[in-house]
């Protein structure tokens, strides 16, 4: 069995496999042959195989004795899921707002049906209130993957006067989401829509199974779900219902971490620790933009921190941290204490139930 | 990086085995503060007079609300070894479902038992739907040791029920280790009250298992997924056969043959996102080229020229019904087997199994809500499948309701 190592640079990867016999590797797409210690690599970046790998991250995945890691079997479980939807439904579709979870979902979407391209176009809901580094990120990753974006807008409702804002302080654009989501999902007749919740981010969502069936309203029916057994998976469904679809169910955000390591996938920067102006409301960390503006003895002070989670800037909190690289936020989410959403996210936190409730509704 | 560990466990508040898990999540450091600091409030709130760890994923409206798991809860927690996923069902009325639904991808059932109570029904029923399922390996815990003095003739008693108990069952692997939840002996590190006990603590022996022979890598079972054709410039004639291997190890140069068609071919390669690989095995997501350009389709199996699985439309299957609608002879049912959906008519219902006595009933002509038992279906077109005892992927199907699209039932192929 060949050792697999992937050498990633800035730029570009390059895949490496041992050759029968020992002292060479391969890189099976350029045909090039190197020696065990011997130093690869172009401008950007260098390594050396075997062992130690210098100056760019890499990492090597020994499959021996037919035995998969943790995360090759959560992404073989995953990139199941995603062929099963494609072949069984009329036009999936795969919510991508450039968080991480989302990001990592479609490292695995494009696994799944490499070397073709994806067989769904890419759907994101786009509050208006999000962060701009965060779009950015979003549109170069469809433009890299000639993949089709589909944007529905929460500012386009508001100002046809289809949504009301509320306006009231300390109001988000969280629920305003939903009818935008079901509207474009009526609209793009979407049956099936891929999303990166996980089970363990939240309890409602512990309970959710991998096919999650919504009526024509959009609406899910926590007590009447289908038993879900081995990997065979039951897609029928009536017209104007759909499903969305969690391939990532099983995936803890230690997994999540890991898996970008591991992918050496690109995230948005805000992930990492930076500095920002910060003040503090009801225990959360908000920053100061144009939206979030402190009120009246909420003081403002530059702190390093970082976001576990991104969602709209109004309702998503930071944490502090220094862990500026992938390494760095491994070891810091596997000390944490704290979940993901108890520490940054102000819409869960509205009643014990409140996602469930939002996901009755038709939220993500 | 470690590999996972699918355990399923079930039972209720009174056997301890919600302090259990909660210890083993507590101790893995995957319980967190504000997790504990809610469910705390929560049971406080209702008056409760313990932590109620149950509340940790009881998170719909109505399980606070009436104090009950409606539903299979998974838990996830990782040592440096291994990862866990936990599937814990509850004890209650649907509980044949959900621990069919738990087991079904677990490579391990962790019971539990009072040692002041012994073996119980429950006990018997979880050991049975277990090897039903064909669970590899099975964990009874003897729980509440503590309240018996760490009695060794206790647990060696309670064991040797249990060991003539599971002679009628087939379950491969038992392994019974003496535990206290409450205290935590045993539990994560082995406990000086149990100089007599030789074995390992539970979680070291959930991190140390032996699971990779689990797997069926005799048969080479590869049922097609999906056609990958990228009808681009550069790769024009690319066409592979994606899915998920299902038993064996295929490598570049087997011969193999296409089921039910019977066309023979070559592998020519097995690609991945990740590179080209020279050998694919379960449960892998690759795709297989073949040396031929073959008319392959999803729902047809790759297998090889010496080694088939049966084709065949008359199937014999044991049964865990899932819906109030009993089902009976003549019924009209989608099936879901691999990769392929059929319909088919149930020829026959030939006996009921009474889950705590094991009895058999042949009087019976349908099967209710939770109810288990032998089947005969004819399938509208032929099925590639394995016994399930052979191969847990190519033996399972599910039952489907044609009208609304429900999940009647799991089957199992003898």
């Amino acid at each position: 069995m060949p050792t697999v190592v992937r050498v990633c640079t800035d730029r570009d990867h390059w895949f490496w496999r041992r050759v029968a016999g020992v002292g060479h590797w391969e890189n099976w797409a350029l045909g090039e042959l190197v020696n065990v210690g011997e130093t690869v690599g172009g401008a950007v970046g260098s390594a050396i195989l075997d062992g130690y790998i210098g100056e760019t991250r890499g990492f090597r995945v020994p499959v021996t004795g037919y035995e998969l890691t943790h995360l090759q079997m959560l992404e073989a479980e995953a990139v199941h899921i995603f062929r099963e939807v494609a072949a069984e439904f009329e036009r999936p579709a795969l919510l991508f707002s450039g968080g991480k979870d989302s990001i990592v979902m479609l490292r695995v979407a494009e696994k799944a049906f490499w070397p073709a391209k994806l067989p769904f176009p890419l759907l994101h809901i786009d509050t208006g209130h999000n962060f701009d580094e965060v779009l950015a990120f979003r549109d170069r990753r469809a433009t890299e993957l000639g993949a089709r974006l589909v944007v529905g807008s929460v500012q386009a409702a508001i100002d046809g006067g289809e949504l009301t804002e509320d306006t009231r302080p300390g109001a988000s654009r969280n629920q305003l989401q939903t009818p935008v989501l079901l509207d474009s999902i009526t609209d793009n007749r979407f049956d099936a829509v891929f999303g990166g919740a996980r089970r363990d981010e939240e309890k409602a969502r512990a309970k959710e199974r991998v096919y999650s069936f919504r009526d024509e309203f959009g609406q899910w029916d926590p007590k009447n779900q289908r038993p879900e057994l081995w990997s065979l998976y039951n897609g029928r469904h009536r017209p104007g219902e759909h499903i969305r679809v969690f391939p990532l169910s099983n995936w803890t955000e230690l997994d999540i971490w890991r898996y970008i390591a591991q992918e050496c996938l690109e995230i948005p920067s805000i992930y990492y620790a930076h500095s920002r102006e910060i003040f503090e409301r009801d225990g959360m960390l908000l920053a100061v933009t144009p939206l979030t503006q402190p009120r009246v003895g909420e003081v403002v002070v530059p702190r390093q921190v970082r976001y576990r989670t991104v969602g709209d800037i109004t309702c998503t909190g930071a944490v502090e941290s220094t862990a500026a690289t992938v390494d760095e936020v491994i070891a810091e989410v596997a000390a944490t204490r704290i979940t993901e959403r108890g520490a940054t996210r102000a819409d869960d936190r509205v009643s014990e139930a409140a996602m469930e409730d939002r996901k009755r509704e038709g939220y993500f | 990086m470690a590999e996972l560990l699918r355990v399923a466990t079930a039972g209720s508040v009174d056997d301890g085995k919600s302090t259990l898990i909660g210890r083993l999540l507590f101790d893995t450091k995957s319980l967190f503060t504000d997790q504990l600091a809610a469910v705390e409030r929560t049971s406080r709130e209702r008056g409760d007079g313990y932590v109620d760890l149950a509340l940790l994923t009881d998170g719909l409206r109505a399980e606070r609300e009436q104090g009950i798991t409606i539903d299979v809860a998974y838990r996830y927690f990782a040592t440096p070894r291994r990862s866990f996923i936990l599937a814990d069902t509850p004890g209650h009325v649907q509980y044949t479902r959900n621990m069919v639904t738990g087991a079904s991808t677990a490579d391990l059932a962790l019971l539990l038992v009072d040692a002041r109570k012994g073996i119980v029904e429950q006990t018997r029923r979880h050991a049975f739907l277990a090897s039903l399922l064909r669970v590899p390996h099975l964990v009874l815990c003897v729980n509440k040791m503590d309240l018996v003095d760490f009695d060794r003739e206790v647990f060696e008693k309670i064991k040797e029920d249990f060991r003539r108990f599971a002679a009628k069952l087939e379950i491969v692997d038992v392994t019974t280790i003496p535990v206290s939840a409450l205290t935590g002996d045993n539990v994560v590190s082995r406990s000086p009250s149990t100089p007599w006990y030789d074995g390992s603590s539970l979680l070291h022996h959930l991190e140390e298992l032996h699971i990779a022979s689990d797997r069926n890598l005799i048969d080479v079972r590869f049922p097609v997924q999906w056609v990958v054709r990228p009808r681009s410039e550069e790769l024009q004639d690319y066409r592979g056969y994606a899915g998920q291997v299902a038993g064996g190890v295929i490598k570049p140069g087997d011969d193999v043959i296409v089921l039910p068609s019977g066309l023979t071919s070559r592998v020519a390669g097995i690609d991945t996102y990740d590179g080209p690989v020279d050998e694919a095995f379960p449960p892998m997501s690759v795709t297989v080229r073949l040396e031929d350009d073959l008319d392959v389709s999803r729902g047809d199996m790759i297998a090889r020229p010496n080694n088939q699985p049966t084709v065949g439309q008359d199937l014999h299957l044991m049964v865990s019904w899932m819906v109030d609608a009993p089902l009976r002879r003549r019924a009209r049912v989608g099936i879901k087997h691999t990769t392929r959906s059929v319909r088919a008519m149930v020829t026959d219902v030939s006996y009921r199994v009474d889950i705590d006595t094991l009895h058999r009933d042949e009087a019976v002509d349908s099967l209710g809500l939770n109810d288990i038992g032998r089947i005969a279906l004819r399938t509208t077109s032929p099925l590639c499948y394995d016994p399930y005892r052979r191969n847990r992927n190519t033996g399972s199907v599910l039952l489907i309701d044609e009208m609304s699209g429900t999940t009647l039932g799991a089957g199992m192929i003898l």
